[in-house]
């Protein structure tokens, strides 16, 4: 494994976040009317910080993720400030945004097979990746790619840079996804469900090169996925997405052992752990509303066991780290961490 | 233990890729094409009580939703037996047989691509108990109302199409297309796999009501160990084609014998761990095309010994109710 290659985003800075997001919108036109996907979600990332955005399907989660890289296509219209680096995205045109994504900013997909080209072989298409960004030549291109490869764990990544994405297994081409990702050392990399297709062991071995690979350079991590579980092993802190916006947010210890909002505490209570063994589960009522038919209000109001008279006001966020989107959030239990799950 | 509702003795599927005409000539004409065996369950026993609820746990390629198949009555095996209530199912005559195949019905995990998507729900519901004529044609639309209720759908929503249901509601359909022929065995294969997590919470309760109200036996499959944790009486796992380890769940999971078995408990991700230092075991499950000499699992354990490369271990009673293959059992 090669250590003395460069590292840009190696100096972990204090103070200001790498990326902060205000205020982002994104909207898409459908005959029924104007679909907003995102509403208004702030974000903030610390370098070498995992941020877990969890969501279940519809509340958003994967827009945002491709409304940071500048990946949604018109007529989708994305608004509000994207903050990188100083810089905001929102307001970047496409050849600086084409600079950006994959030197600085890399995107991982659930499914590796969007990433790679099938007819192509794997070092063709990690040496075409160095040499997008890099002033290198086709050896140290094709050096750099190797090293890529073993830096993820994949064995003998000399002759596995020779061949196709179909001669890899599902693991192990995610593998090649994240190599790829890592090729620029980005300051921030956004995945989408990266873990969600494979097998226990095998997730358990991604997890463990990424985690690895953000204490070692310093790159900082968006994690979109549905699994809390998941999320509460890995990351720093979580952003609970309902409807297009963010609910809660704070620490995963924060969120976890004392959710405020009532769809987060919800959803943590409906994890079979979470529950006594062969009792029913804790289940939240109905299901998720369409974004085109939206209550008013609170957007979780019909779902929620607190809602009162005043939830057909839309609720702004409460606290401070520790923040909730709710007028009438769960009590704090006096002592300890809310273990006690049954109402 | 009450007499096994369901036996298989060791039941075992192999598919074979025979070469077609072209693959014979081209082979005839130097090409590489070679005919090839997949074992992908060996010799796999078990019985499951009435009433009790099977979970059983595996990555994939470990032959976990093949064996689903076979007892579901799909695949046919190719070595061993299955027994329904005591009595071996391929010497059954055929109108018993009929019954049985009926008893034992299959919930997948995708139901979009299990429903027929240009049916009506009341269709797909109706049609398997009015063919084997379960119910009149003149009672069908009452009996699917009253299977529509059970499951926890709006009768007035029968002549809607599949893709009119959110995922949640379609895995019910599925469940009750299952449900309309009164069997007596529900095999899960992954059914709650692709739902979210508050609409898989739903799910799970209505398999647990089900099970209450109609007496049913469950064999559920899922990668998901939470769920299998709450879910099920005893827990089965399996690792490429063969049972490595089978016990009560709650003793399962406090205490994993199998080396594999301690492998996947600790690295499934639970809620309530905190930024762990994961230490994954090495490796990836084994082609089933050239499975690993001796114990399948050895190239990946930690404990491996000379033996495991050289014998595979017996699945062996270690514990009352217990059954592991580990020849660290022997060891002591």
């Amino acid at each position: 494994m090669n250590q003395d290659q460069p590292m840009k985003g190696q100096q972990i800075e204090a103070g200001a976040p790498l990326l902060r997001v205000e205020g982002l919108r994104t909207e898409f036109e459908t005959r029924a009317g104007a679909v907003r996907a995102v509403d208004g979600v702030d974000l903030e990332i610390r370098r070498g910080e995992i941020l877990g955005l969890v969501g279940e399907s519809g509340s958003g989660k994967s827009v945002t993720g491709l409304s940071l890289l500048g990946l949604v296509d018109p007529p989708g219209r994305v608004g509000g400030r994207i903050l990188f680096e100083g810089e905001d995205l929102a307001r970047a045109g496409e050849r600086r945004l084409r600079h950006i994504r994959g030197a600085r900013i890399a995107m991982i997909f659930q499914d590796p097979m969007m990433t790679l080209n099938p007819v192509l072989s794997v070092e063709t298409q990690m040496v075409e990746a160095v040499l997008a960004h890099a002033r290198v030549t086709r050896e140290e291109a094709r050096r750099r790619s190797r090293d890529a490869l073993a830096r993820v764990g994949i064995p003998s990544p000399e002759e596995r840079l020779r061949a196709y994405p179909h001669q890899f297994s599902g693991g192990m081409r995610q593998r090649v996804a994240i190599a790829i990702a890592l090729l620029h050392a980005p300051a921030l990399i956004i995945a989408d469900e990266p873990t969600t297709a494979l097998d226990v062991t095998i997730q358990a071995q991604i997890l463990f090169e990424v985690q690895k690979l953000c204490r070692e350079t310093g790159t900082a991590l968006l994690w979109i996925t549905h699994d809390l579980a998941v999320v509460s092993t890995l990351a720093d802190r979580i952003a609970v997405m309902y409807a297009g916006r963010i609910v809660e947010t704070g620490s995963v210890a924060e969120v976890i052992d004392t959710p405020r909002h009532p769809y987060t505490r919800g959803l943590i209570n409906s994890v079979p752990s979470r529950n006594r063994r062969g009792q029913p589960l804790a289940q939240i009522p109905g299901m998720t509303p369409s974004l085109l038919d939206l209550p008013r209000g609170c957007a979780f109001r019909p779902r929620c066991p607190r809602a009162q008279e005043d939830c057909q006001e839309e609720p702004g966020l409460f606290g401070a780290g520790h923040r909730w989107r709710c007028f009438h959030p769960e009590p704090v239990p006096a002592m300890g961490p809310a273990t006690e799950v049954r109402a | 233990m009450s007499a096994p509702i369901l036996e298989l003795q060791g039941l075992s599927k192999r598919f074979a890729s025979r070469l077609d005409l072209a693959e014979r000539i081209a082979k005839a004409l130097g090409a590489r094409v070679e005919e090839y065996d997949v074992q992908a369950v060996s010799d796999v026993s078990l019985a499951v009580a009435e009433g009790e609820v099977v979970g059983l746990v595996g990555e994939s390629g470990c032959g976990k939703s093949t064996l689903a198949r076979m007892v579901a009555g799909i695949l046919p095996p190719s070595a061993g037996t299955l027994r329904w209530r005591g009595r071996a199912l391929a010497e059954l005559p055929a109108e018993e047989r009929r019954r049985a195949n009926l008893a034992v019905q299959m919930v997948f995990q995708d139901p979009m691509a299990s429903l027929n998507p240009r049916l009506r729900i009341g269709e797909i519901i109706g049609e398997a108990p009015r063919f084997h004529g379960i119910v009149g044609a003149g009672e069908a639309e009452d009996y699917v109302a009253g299977i529509m209720r059970l499951v926890g759908l709006d009768p007035a929503y029968s002549r809607r199409y599949p893709h009119q249901f959110s995922g949640g509601q379609r895995q019910r359909v599925g469940i009750a297309r299952a449900l309309a022929v009164k069997p007596d065995f529900l095999v899960c294969d992954e059914s709650v796999a692709a739902l979210d997590v508050s609409i898989q919470a739903q799910i799970i309760n209505l398999f647990m009501r089900l099970r209450e109200e109609l007496r049913l036996t469950y064999l559920f499959i899922s990668h998901d160990l939470g769920v299998v944790e709450h879910i099920s009486d005893r827990t089965v796992i399996m690792y490429l084609g063969r049972v490595v380890e089978a016990a009560p769940t709650p003793e399962l999971f406090a205490a994993p014998n199998h080396p594999y078995a301690r492998a996947l408990l600790a690295e499934s991700p639970r809620i309530d761990t905190r930024k762990r230092a994961f230490a994954p075991i090495k490796g990836e499950i084994p082609s089933p095309l050239a499975p690993p000499p001796g114990c399948t699992f050895h190239p990946r354990c930690p404990h491996a010994m000379e033996r495991c490369r050289r014998e595979a271990p017996a699945l062996r009673e270690i514990a009352p109710g217990r059954l592991s293959a580990c020849h660290l059992n022997d060891v002591t």
